[in-house]
């Protein structure tokens, strides 16, 4: 039976309670992957776990492949991957980092393999819970990064993280990141579609064509009826090409994110924003949170509460980081007085987190600057709760009032002193 | 996929089928795959390994390497010296590579997306990217019975990098972090017994070779790829640049390797250790055998060794050539 | 004319590096002091000197089934010459501009 919404018509779905985890691991099967190469790391352990059933049951024909570590779990990604195989993977915190030499490589040898990262901090202090420290570190390996906001999200990112990656004018690899524990353990009602829908959706890898030493135009992948060499030793005279080459891949996906979330839209009826950000309140609002992440969801329970009280409280969520959507956070955010970009990870002896200095590096030039603070909060997986939280927007009020920073511009969120 | 030793098409080495023979004629005959105009110094030991390799296929290949010397040498932009599908990622996976290679052709295949009958991958590395960095990957590829052939060539040091020690260079060499010094004389450890470590993991095959002795390589080659699941050849391939020898030598010590017993070549079926007809000469006739200071005089990295005061340590390379060479007899004994 | 490679801007170059050229066309020749010279009266066409050849310049099977060298890759190492059981090679001095050197 179809579903009827808003006089379109949106194919069937079915509401299972699944956990962020097994909502990955089950875009992951509908989106029929031909290779998964994984090394189990809490929390995204149960993406794996479910995935191995799945292969155990007959219910998918990947090869999936249990390596020994994280290494060669991205690297056996990334052959699969220009083998001509559709290739995804899992990680998360010390697996990520370890995984580091080879998403350069990957992003490098433009092999669209799609990773979902359960955010987890980094070491030391060992710790298994949710914070950004693991994916923020892999900012410059040429990833796109998208992250969600719970399970439903999560499903529906992976899904279009194929179809974003493997475009030819894309061939970017992609981590989805969705919180620790927060999302990826935590059950939640999430509509999904059935197998063959997603597959048409996601359809079959098409290859860019590149010109190899026969002179020969074919598709890009190891083949021995057209061989080609991939990972050559290249010399000063010509890397910093291929590198502007990755730069532009990523301005072609800042548009195919759109494109595919609206095209999701129209077939599921569930939309992230324009693909790039997400607003809540945004438009009339003076005061503003830029956030990513499962903390969207308690911020927006507590925007409606200073909305009731006359505050105009609004949030931004950055779904997309890489690509970053500079000129879509400036029209978003130009008309604020004070915003409080909310970092969980720390840039350790600098002006603040990675996004702060994303997002008030994109402000600089407007000709009306919103004043901009930074909150470092949830590192380790420490609890962020609407009390808390009202913190913020109480001192965005004072500086709304005075038109200054008269405190720190980084704060500590739900530290203790 | 583990075939039974039954099945095997190894299982008995003398009966070797007849395709798997080759001659000098039909290899002369054969392109190369490994494309003149690469760029490995002259005389190099690896580059006659890799294009004599690269006629010992059967069908259509797949081939993945390491970072090293022949890594580099057959891939400088816009050069390439490689006329089948290659990949290089990095120095310490390249039997991850050839893992995500195989899977990838498994799948494809089972979905009717793969051209090909069937495609044979063959990981390359040198003992840097074998012994040390590259062993994690190597062992767990193994394990997890990826169909395919890890070649290593074996020149005893990280090269590529300015000749600096690994786990495979011997006992005496004088490296960039070994110099023969006026306390130290050379490396004082021990090679590692790396195919030993790779036969522990009960792979179906794995066999030691030299280039002077081509035809019994390229053999093993082929024997390699035949095997249903992952195979190891393990291939000493002598480097004048690091072993400071005169390049119109290195196909000397090449079998001078075997001659000493420093280096002797055998191949293992399921297990069963046989010796290869080069070496078997020096178990049926020991007076043959030639003494240690044959191999080591003339290698520039040996020459502090042959200084009075280091005499010793020559007696003791000898004593434990000697032992190892005693130690193999009986493993193709014992398993015989 | 078509722009040399290294004259390429990154709009024209292939993508993730995958290499255009064969290294047939970067000739090695000019490395060598020593170039072999088979002398084929002695030569038995054991074709050992072709096995060894870290270049793949030494070739088999010329008319007469003698060895023939490409210089333009040999880069002189005298392996062929080392290992030649007839005693057929020699590596000499090229003389002033001789071909293929």
């Amino acid at each position: 039976m179809l579903v009827q919404e808003k006089g379109k018509v949106l194919v069937k779905q079915e509401t299972l309670a699944l956990n962020g985890d097994e909502a990955v691991a089950l875009a992951a099967k509908h989106s029929d992957v031909d290779v998964v190469a994984a090394y189990p790391i809490t929390p995204q352990t149960i993406i794996v776990e479910k995935f191995s059933e799945y292969v155990a049951n007959g219910e998918v024909q990947t090869e999936f492949v249990c390596t020994e570590s994280e290494h060669s779990a991205i690297t056996a990604s990334l052959a699969a991957s220009v083998t001509g195989a559709r290739a995804f993977t899992a990680s998360a915190s010390a697996g990520l980092a370890l995984m580091h030499e080879i998403l350069f490589v990957t992003s490098g040898s433009r092999a669209p393999v799609v990773m979902a990262v359960a955010n987890r901090a980094l070491s030391a202090p060992i710790n298994i819970h949710g914070d950004h420290s693991d994916s923020m570190a892999e900012r410059d390996s040429g990833w796109l990064h998208i992250y969600v906001e719970n399970a439903q999200e999560a499903y529906d990112s992976i899904i279009q993280a194929f179809k974003i990656a493997e475009d030819p004018q894309v061939s970017l690899p992609i981590m989805v990141g969705l919180d620790g524990f927060a999302i990826s353990h935590t059950l939640e009602n999430v509509n999904v579609l059935a197998e063959n829908v997603v597959r048409e959706f996601v359809g079959e890898r098409v290859l860019p064509m590149v010109m190899t030493h026969e002179g020969k135009s074919v598709p890009f992948k190891l083949d021995p009826d057209n061989p080609m060499t991939m990972g050559p030793n290249v010399s000063s005279t010509f890397y910093f090409e291929f590198k502007r080459q990755q730069e532009e891949a990523m301005q072609t996906a800042l548009k195919k994110i759109q494109e595919v979330n609206e095209e999701y839209a129209t077939l599921t009826g569930r939309s992230y924003g324009n693909g790039l950000i997400d607003t809540y309140q945004l438009e009339d609002a003076e005061l503003a949170v830029v956030v990513v992440g499962s903390t969207t969801g308690t911020l927006k329970v507590l925007i409606d509460e200073l909305r009731a009280e006359g505050v105009k409280a609004g949030l931004l969520r950055l779904r997309t980081f890489r690509p970053f959507p500079t000129t879509h956070l400036q029209e978003a955010l130009k008309h604020l007085k004070a915003i409080a970009v909310m970092d969980k990870s720390m840039s350790f002896g600098g002006l603040g987190g990675p996004i702060f200095n994303e997002v008030r590096n994109a402000l600089f030039d407007l000709k009306q600057r919103p004043l901009v603070i930074n909150y470092l909060y949830g590192l380790g997986g420490r609890d962020s709760n609407p009390v808390g939280l009202r913190k913020i927007f109480e001192n965005l009020q004072q500086i709304a009032k005075t038109g200054q920073i008269d405190m720190n511009i980084v704060q500590y969120l739900g530290l203790k002193e | 996929m583990t075939t039974t030793p039954t099945t095997t098409p190894t299982s008995t080495s003398t009966s070797i089928p007849e395709e798997w023979k080759f001659t000098a004629r039909d290899i002369a005959l054969k392109p190369d795959l490994f494309l003149s105009g690469h760029r490995a110094c002259a005389g190099c030991g690896p580059a006659t390994v890799l294009r004599l390799v690269m006629k010992a296929l059967r069908g259509p290949t797949i081939v993945t390497q390491a970072t090293g010397c022949m890594e580099i040498v057959g891939s400088i932009y816009p050069y390439t010296s490689w006329g089948l599908p290659w990949l290089h990622t990095a120095f310490e996976n390249a039997a991850a590579n050839a893992s995500g290679i195989e899977a990838a052709i498994k799948a494809l295949s089972k979905k009717g997306k793969l051209k090909q009958e069937h495609i044979d991958v063959i990981a390359i590395a040198g003992d840097g990217g074998t012994y040390d960095i590259g062993l994690q990957a190597l062992s767990g590829a193994i394990e997890r019975d990826h169909d395919f052939l890890f070649i290593l060539y074996d020149n005893e040091g990280y090269m590529n990098t300015g000749i600096q020690r690994s786990g495979g260079t011997p006992t005496g060499a004088s490296t960039t972090t070994t110099p023969a010094g006026k306390i130290i004389p050379g490396k004082l450890e021990k090679k590692k017994p790396i195919t030993d470590i790779v036969l522990a993991h009960d792979i179906e095959y794995a066999a030691t070779a030299t280039p002077y002795y081509w035809k019994d390589m390229m053999t093993k080659v082929r024997k390699g790829l035949e095997v249903k699941g992952p195979a190891f050849l393990h291939i000493f391939a002598p480097c004048p640049r690091g072993w400071r020898t005169e390049p119109s030598k290195t196909m000397s010590y090449s079998k001078l390797s075997v001659e000493t017993c420093t280096f002797p070549i055998w191949e293992a079926i399921n297990g069963k250790r046989t010796l290869s007809t080069p070496s078997k000469m020096y178990s049926l006739s020991p007076q043959k055998k030639k003494p240690i200071t044959n191999y080591l005089e003339g290698q520039g990295r040996f020459r502090h060794l042959f200084k009075p005061e280091n005499k010793h340590i020559i007696d003791q390379i000898q004593q434990v050539t000697d032992t190892n060479w005693q130690k193999l007899l009986k493993q193709c004994e014992t398993t015989t | 004319m078509s722009k040399q490679q290294h004259e390429k801007g990154w709009k024209d170059l292939a993508l993730a590096a995958v290499s255009p050229k064969a290294s047939t066309e970067f000739l090695t020749g000019d490395w060598k002091t020593f170039m072999p010279v088979n002398d084929v009266e002695k030569c038995v066409g054991c074709l050992i000197c072709v096995m060894l050849c870290p270049e793949g310049a030494a070739r088999g099977c010329s008319e007469q089934g003698k060895v023939v060298f490409d210089l333009n890759f040999c880069k002189g190492c005298g392996i062929c010459a080392n290992e030649c059981p007839a005693k057929a090679l020699t590596m000499r001095m090229p003389e002033k501009d001789e071909e293929g050197v």
